[in-house]
């Protein structure tokens, strides 16, 4: 048989990864701006405007996790072991967004803190998840198949960078997608601040540009020397950072946002273009990586059958939850 | 003081599973018991039914949610502390869990928004078929994570190559020697807990005066139940410690508290083992008894800790005594199903003030049992991972320091102790509201997919009963 497996399995755990940054970041972006928005029905409408979906979004994030022990365990277990406090910051950010979200609206007295909780775990969690990616571009100490390195490895100056980066990522997404589920001031001050945050990703994204070649010697040949082709990315991700702004500037309510999502995908691709085949940088490949082979495929079995599902089951809550969230529209 | 990274992460594992475990053995009772009600009032229009169903399934909104929350971090912890394990058993491990989250979805995605928020948008029959394709899932659910552990356990179907398992037959490894006696066993523990517990809440209920119909029938089915299956549950679980007899011996040797191998062994009602001098204080003992269940003979011998060096022996104390908490609690169980039956037969079962307040203080006991029971089976493998092949310091992650262990043990306890106490309190009081009428059940519910606490509309505090329009 020609089909190789660990290609297919690398694809979905690749689609898997993207699917959660979109869908999570808007609403973890949200969370990040929550302290920003000018008066309590602002936030009222915020949290209403992913309250439906968000657990929806946090699927990916699970099926990631256990995906990666089932298909790619060296992965699994190199970067768990690398990332344990960060690992750990970001779960207990989950926790507490997570049950913001369900309290927050049964509650009046104690509702400031549900408030704290939803900000807070949204932020340490995007920091987190934003340093992993600059872990990941470091690469990691691996000897024999095992971690070798320290407990805070991950955490340096480009890590800390590529940290905001993502909170900034993440925080405009969450502003274009406000844009598109809200109206009236609420809308307003989303538009305001989009340009803001699309000058800090830009920021941020031309320093880690610039940065990437220092920390990583085969990223650097990949860019410079081997393929030309893989500045088409960067190349349509600016186009879309434009489009966007443009978007913006003529109060488009949609565009934006599709903008936004296509400035993460092709920024996506590029870091996987950079690294690919490696899955653990700087050395193991997606072979090396992959489980035995008669794993991959007993597992197949079941994952081509619930992915569907799934995609159906999201396609269908958003298109039920389409159209504007008003203000005072009650989400219970 | 050196942190040991070995000791603290056995702790904060075994926190972390014990805490996620209470979750799913009470929803699996439950889902089934929901699925029970809806084709009870499918097939007689009795609205009892049908109100019952609407409580019970705002209950089980909650701790599926809870149960959720704490799966998420389950399903890191493997990489986090056991990497070199992971490493190893990912061939087979790896399907399993993700098959166990995959069932969870798959059930999430197509059917438990139909239950909890379909009633009267979609058809009577549409709605019982969602009910109890709930309670099957969290069977399926249950079958991989169960099949996992029992591996674990009692590993077979596979061939190890350069420090890998690689699984030679999958029928073999899923249905491993242990696993059908922990799939029953399980799913028994689970219905009694959903028994328990709902037999508890409607004698709460009856002790007030409120419900007092719908509350009877549900008492009275619960205790039927439990009368046929906390005595298989004992049976159950003495062919269960039969097969541990057979393949992990020093368990059952644990469990027994029997230091030197000997026939005629007799059964420790109370002792305390004491590891480092190899023997028990203050035992109180029925002779032969221990040598007669194990063996089903008076003079049977029965394997003692002496058969292993000294550094392959479990903690001998917890197990023991973890086991002596499980059995104490099976038996008072039988004992509450059999004052049951007798109290129904002379009519008085739903008036007697003592044996209601008995079945409320009851509500705790299966939890306990269960994790006891948990406590018993997990630690009793000690010091091995996979029994006889790997021990937990191999499976340990290597890079992993004292401090790092540390800092997410007290990490892990902090913010499970918030979710804990905030789950808790919010679960009593959509308890304490009880059954609503029927016109405030429908009203506000939105035409939109939903998560699982929006089918709950209790609010959170005191202070907005009438406010909030939910
Ligand atoms: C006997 C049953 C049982 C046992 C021993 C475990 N679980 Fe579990 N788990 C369930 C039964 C269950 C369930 C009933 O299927 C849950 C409860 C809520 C849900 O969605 O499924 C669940 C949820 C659940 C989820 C969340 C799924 C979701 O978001 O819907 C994860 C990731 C895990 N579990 C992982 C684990 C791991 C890694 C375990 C191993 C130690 C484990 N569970 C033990
Ligand atoms: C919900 C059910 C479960 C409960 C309540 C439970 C409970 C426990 C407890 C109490 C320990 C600590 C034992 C000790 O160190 O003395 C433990 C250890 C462990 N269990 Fe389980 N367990 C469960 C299911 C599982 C499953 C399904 C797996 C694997 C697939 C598993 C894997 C482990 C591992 C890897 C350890 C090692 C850490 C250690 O030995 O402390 N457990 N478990
Ligand atoms: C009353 C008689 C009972 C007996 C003789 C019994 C026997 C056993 C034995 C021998 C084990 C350990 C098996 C092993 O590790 O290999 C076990 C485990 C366990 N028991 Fe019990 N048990 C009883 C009652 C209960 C009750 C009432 C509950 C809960 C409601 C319960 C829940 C559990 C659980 C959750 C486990 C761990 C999972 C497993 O290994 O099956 N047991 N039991």
């Amino acid at each position: 048989m020609n089909l190789d497996i660990t290609l297919v399995w690398a694809g979905i755990i690749g689609f898997g990864v993207i699917m959660y940054v979109l869908m999570d970041g808007f609403d973890l972006g949200l969370g990040i701006l929550y302290p920003f928005a000018p008066d309590e029905t602002s936030r009222d409408v915020m949290m209403n405007s992913v309250a439906p979906i968000w657990d929806g979004n946090e699927t990916w994030l699970v099926l990631g996790g256990a995906g990666l022990l089932g298909a790619f365990p060296l992965v699994y277990s190199v970067f768990l072991p690398a990332l344990y406090i960060g690992v750990f910051l970001m779960l207990a950010g989950l926790i507490f967004r997570g049950i913001s979200f369900e309290f927050r609206f049964k509650s009046q007295k104690n509702r400031h803190w549900w408030n704290r909780a939803f900000c807070w775990g949204s932020i340490v969690a995007a920091f987190a998840q934003g340093a992993v990616v600059g872990a990941y571009i470091q690469g990691f100490p691996v000897e024999d198949r095992v971690y070798v390195g320290g407990p805070f490895d991950w955490l340096t100056p480009f890590s800390v960078l590529t940290g905001f980066g993502l909170m900034a990522g993440y925080a405009l997404l969450g502003a274009t997608w406000l844009i598109l589920k809200s109206e009236g001031h609420v809308q307003d001050w989303a538009y305001s601040i989009t340009p803001k945050l699309l000058l800090g990703v830009l920021v941020v994204f031309g320093v880690v540009s610039l940065w990437t070649p220092l920390v990583s010697v085969d990223v650097r040949e990949r860019w410079l020397e081997q393929i030309h082709l893989i500045w088409i990315f960067p190349i349509l991700a600016m186009l879309c950072a434009a489009a966007l702004y443009r978007a913006v500037k003529r109060r488009a309510e949609g565009r934006p946002f599709i903008m936004a999502l296509g400035l993460f995908i092709f920024t996506y691709l590029g870091m996987i273009a950079s690294k690919w085949p490696v899955i653990v940088p700087p050395n193991y490949t997606i072979w090396d990586a992959a489980s035995a082979p008669e794993s991959q495929v007993f597992l197949l079995i079941g994952t081509v059958f619930v992915i569907p599902i799934i995609l159906a089951y999201t396609t269908w809550s958003y298109w039920v939850f389409r159209g504007k969230v008003k203000v005072g529209d009650g989400y219970h | 003081m050196e942190l040991d990274p070995l000791l603290l992460s056995r702790l904060q594992f075994a926190f972390v599973v014990l805490f996620h475990a209470i979750f799913p053995v009470f929803t699996i009772g439950l889902a089934s018991y929901i699925a029970l009600l809806h084709g009870l009032f499918y097939k007689t229009g009795n609205a009892a039914w049908d109100r019952l169903a609407l409580f019970w399934t705002k209950v089980f909104a909650v701790v599926f949610g809870m149960g959720v929350v704490s799966g998420i971090v389950m399903s890191f912890q493997f990489g986090t502390n056991w990497s070199n394990f992971s490493q190893a058993t990912s061939n087979f491990l790896g399907p399993m869990l993700s098959y166990e989250v995959l069932t969870a979805f798959f059930l999430e995605a197509g059917f438990l928004g139909v239950l909890l928020f379909g009633r009267h948008k979609v058809p009577e029959g549409a709605h019982l078929f969602a009910a109890l394709m709930v309670a099957l899932g969290t069977f399926i659910s249950s079958f991989w994570i169960l099949a996992a552990n029992s591996w674990m356990q009692t590993p077979v179907g596979y061939e190890l190559i350069d420090g890998q398992f690689h699984i030679t037959s999958w029928s073999d490894a899923i249905f491993n020697p242990s696993f059908r006696y922990r799939f029953t066993h399980m799913v028994v523990a689970s219905f009694l807990t959903g028994g328990f517990v709902v037999a508890g809440v409607s004698a709460w209920f009856l002790l007030r005066q409120r419900d007092v119909e719908a509350n009877k029938k549900a008492l009275s089915m619960c205790l039927w139940m439990l009368l046929f299956l906390a005595p298989a549950q004992a049976l159950i679980g003495d062919a269960h410690g039969l097969s541990t007899l057979e393949h992990q011996p020093t368990k059952v040797a644990a469990m027994e508290g029997n230091w030197e191998t000997q026939s005629g062994a007799p059964l420790l009602l109370f002792a305390l083992p004491d590891q480092n001098a190899q023997t028990n204080h203050f035992e109180l003992k029925i002779p032969h008894m221990a040598s007669l269940i194990l063996t089903h003979s008076f003079d049977g011998t029965v394997p003692g800790l002496n058969e292993v060096s000294a550094d392959e022996r479990p903690p001998v104390f917890i197990v023991f005594w973890a086991f002596r908490v499980m059995i104490g609690l099976g038996v008072a169980m039988i004992a509450m199903a059999l004052a049951g039956l007798a109290l129904r037969r002379s009519g008085r079962v739903y008036q007697h003030p003592l044996y209601l307040k008995t079945l409320v203080g009851m509500i705790g006991a299966p939890f306990v049992a269960v994790l006891a029971g948990w406590i018993v089976t997990e630690s009793g493998r000690a010091p091995w991972l996979v029994y006889g092949v790997m021990t937990q310091a191999e499976g340990l992650t290597p890079s992993l320091t004292g401090g790092m262990a540390l800092f997410t043990l007290i990490g892990y306890m902090a913010v499970y102790a918030v979710v804990f106490v905030v789950g808790i309190y919010y679960l009593t009081r959509v308890i304490r509201q009880g059954m609503l009428p029927e016109a405030d059940q429908i009203h506000g519910e939105v035409e939109r997919p939903n998560r699982p606490f929006s089918a709950v509309h209790t609010p959170f505090d005191d202070n907005d009963l009438q406010g909030d329009k939910s």
